[in-house]
């Protein structure tokens, strides 16, 4: 990359230092049903405090990996290392992990102590330990008034928090969460999102979350893995992620983004910067990437990256395009104009409504150039 | 104003129809048989056709009607030792033979519920598949099984269990008796249990493997009391026929098989003390109500 996109989150990056053991291993794990193969040939590493996310859209094997790591599920091939150690075959109840479930499978007969409870339990400890760390549980999560209801006498927030309680009380080495906060509505969704973060920060555990919400995953992770169809696209921190995809799969997956699919007609003598054509459209991008002259590549910018100007650009020939609007989406703090090139093809520019809707300078049907930085967009070639 | 009243009392009829149905059914069908045998209970026996004195004899004769009333049969109940001896030997035997029901029927209904999506229409059916033979025949059927020279020797001489001259004596005994009941009740011990651990979420299953618990002791915490409304609703559809059960026992049973049923079929034909084996009745109603209420309760608090 030619620009090092720091961690945005808190210094934590275990995973550039060589000299670090990772925490969980996936060493070339498979997992088959049948014909179906859910994973393929995985390998991942997870640190110890660590954040991470396994985001993908349903049926990529996310599921599937993180059921491994709990036990419910053991790898057709390949082991899994918890600290160096090898747990394939331990059952799911000898395992240092402890799963919230995305049905959070409360146990409808118990109050929401005994929930919390119940894993304590297990492990015969005394009652006085048990209670004590049960009210610190329920404090941790805010419902010490709700100890004796029942699940069904709970809001989908409550009893989203018990099972975070109950999957935290017997302090696991690695909690997952599946899809943790799927059924919650967007405000309270965004509001547990940064309570996740700050108790796993002051809890020092490691998170390791599956999700098929990029903006979860995003807000939550210190990394995120993009899985497809049983393999791992990219590993990388949220911000590499968005803003150094390292495909076309990754790059539409996640936010909204622009891709212009084209042939490299030239590659400059500048390093780093490569010239292409994509029908007509020439761009120029500050990267370094292997690429030569009739590869068959994609250029894909974000739309918050796009400026555009009813006036023409000094520059035009590079990184400009021209066109008339075709739509226009408003959504509050952004405006998206769709821009309707000469060979049909649409360029999604978001702009800030940064004034008030009174004066809006381009509307339906204005002819309007596009143009970016050279570090905006970036070419894919996988 | 006028108007809505006008149509409510339009509707009105036909609404206190739809309800009334099915009271004047339970008031025909129960309430009337039940306050004629409660009367019966309370009268004398008659050498006559039919053999007891008359219900009722007109409105001059309610004051006769009523001092005619005693509670003669029942006192006689308490006296002869049979009576609670019948009522006490149901009881235990209905007990037995709920428990004996539970034990088998709860595995089968779990591994129906736990079987594929698939097939478990089919083992439902398979379940009530013998309810297209007639009860009647099928403990027939038993009693070709169970008897001495039966098929249940014969297998087990054939795979030299039993010498050849040795026979199973258990034709005629409460053994038998058991055998009758348990198999012709499973399907409804079987049936509740099924639909309350179909329902059951197996993820709790999980979660509790995940938090520490091993899969035996998971079945103990998490499956078998969610599944209690299933257990409560099927022991008590067996537990009260059961104790009122008179073929099986007639059928199967020996001669010391003592079942209240039974007691109250040889009070009626046998011996023709219609007033004595009212009162049988009225009593074994009453025992049973105690398990219909909690019957009653757990299925509100399903619904």
């Amino acid at each position: 990359m030619a620009k090092s996109l720091g961690p945005v989150k808190r210094k934590f990056s275990p995973w550039t230092d060589p000299a670090a053991v990772p925490f969980i291993r996936f060493e070339n794990i498979t997992k088959r049903f049948g014909d179906f193969t859910a994973v393929d040939n995985l390998t991942l590493d997870i640190y110890e405090r660590e954040f991470f996310s396994l985001l993908g859209p349903s049926g990529c094997g996310k599921t599937t990996l993180m059921r491994m790591l709990a036990g419910f599920e053991e790898p057709t091939e390949g082991r899994i290392l918890l600290q160096g150690k090898d747990i394939s075959g331990v059952p799911p109840y000898r395992r240092p992990t402890n799963m919230m479930f995305q049905s959070y499978a409360l146990f409808p007969h118990m109050t929401v102590e005994k929930n919390i409870a119940f894993g304590l339990q297990q492990d015969n400890l005394p009652k006085g330990e048990i209670a004590a760390r049960v009210e610190e549980m329920l404090k941790l999560v805010k419902l010490e008034s709700f100890a004796k209801r029942k699940p069904n006498q709970l809001s989908g927030g409550q009893r989203q928090r018990v099972a975070l309680a109950r999957s935290l009380a017997k302090r696991p080495k690695v909690l997952l969460l599946d899809e943790p906060l799927g059924a919650l509505d967007k405000k309270l969704r965004e509001e547990t999102q940064f309570e996740l973060m700050d108790i796993q920060t002051n809890l020092g555990l490691t998170f390791f979350i599956v999700t098929h919400d990029q903006e979860e995953a995003m807000t939550v992770s210190d990394r995120i893995a993009v899985m497809d169809k049983g393999v791992i696209v990219q590993v990388a921190t949220p911000a590499e992620i968005y803003e150094a995809p390292n495909s076309r799969y990754v790059a539409d997956f996640i936010g909204d983004i622009n891709i212009l699919e084209g042939t490299v007609v030239a590659t400059e003598n500048t390093p780093g910067v490569v010239r292409l054509d994509s029908s007509g459209v020439a761009v120029a991008v500050e990267q370094e990437c292997q690429v030569v002259k009739g590869d068959q590549v994609a250029f894909a910018i974000r739309p918050e990256k796009v400026r555009m100007s009813l006036d023409a650009p000094a520059e035009t020939s590079v990184n400009a395009v021209y066109g008339e609007v075709w739509d226009i989406g408003y959504l509050g703090d952004f405006s998206v104009f769709l821009v309707k090139l000469a060979d049909d093809r649409i360029v999604r520019a978001a702009q800030a409504n940064v004034s008030r809707l009174v004066d809006r300078p381009v509307t339906f049907g204005d002819m309007v150039w596009l143009t970016w930085p050279r570090d905006a967009g970036i070419v894919l070639t996988r | 104003m006028a108007e809505t009243s006008a149509t409510t009392t339009h509707a009105s009829p036909a609404r206190w129809l739809v309800v009334a149905v099915p009271y004047l059914w339970l008031l025909l069908f129960f309430a009337a048989p039940f306050f004629i045998i409660l009367k019966i209970s309370l009268s004398d026996t008659a050498i006559a056709m039919p053999p007891y004195t008359p219900v009722f004899q007109g409105f001059g004769a309610i004051r006769d009607f009523f001092s005619n009333l005693d509670m003669e049969n029942y006192l006689f109940l308490t006296e002869d030792p049979l009576y609670v001896q019948s009522y006490l030997s149901s009881l235990r035997i209905a007990l037995i033979s709920t428990l004996l029901l539970l034990l088998i029927g709860y595995p089968i209904a779990l591994a129906m519920a736990r079987a594929p999506t698939t097939i478990r229409p089919l083992l439902v059916m398979l379940v009530i598949l013998p309810f297209w033979t007639s009860f009647l025949i099928r403990v027939y059927a038993w009693i070709g099984i169970l008897k001495p020279d039966g098929l249940l020797t014969l297998l087990l001489q054939t795979v030299g269990f039993l010498g050849p001259n040795d026979q199973v004596q258990i034709f005629r005994t409460d053994i038998a008796v058991f055998i009758g009941i348990v198999y012709s009740y499973l399907p409804f011990m079987v049936l509740p249990l099924y639909s309350a651990l179909e329902k059951m979420d197996n993820t709790l299953l999980e979660a509790a493997n995940d938090l520490g618990c091993p899969p035996l002791k998971a079945f103990w915490k998490i499956t078998f009391p969610l599944s209690l409304p299933g257990v409560i609703a099927g022991s008590m559809i067996c537990f009260i026929p059961i104790t009122g059960e008179f073929v099986i026992p007639d059928l199967l049973g020996g001669a010391d098989t003592l079942m209240i049923g039974k007691t109250l079929w040889t009070e009626f034909f046998g011996n023709r003390d219609w007033p004595l084996a009212s009162a049988v009745a009225v009593l074994l109603l009453l025992a049973l109500v105690v398990p219909i209420v909690i019957f009653q309760n757990q299925q509100k608090k399903v619904v």
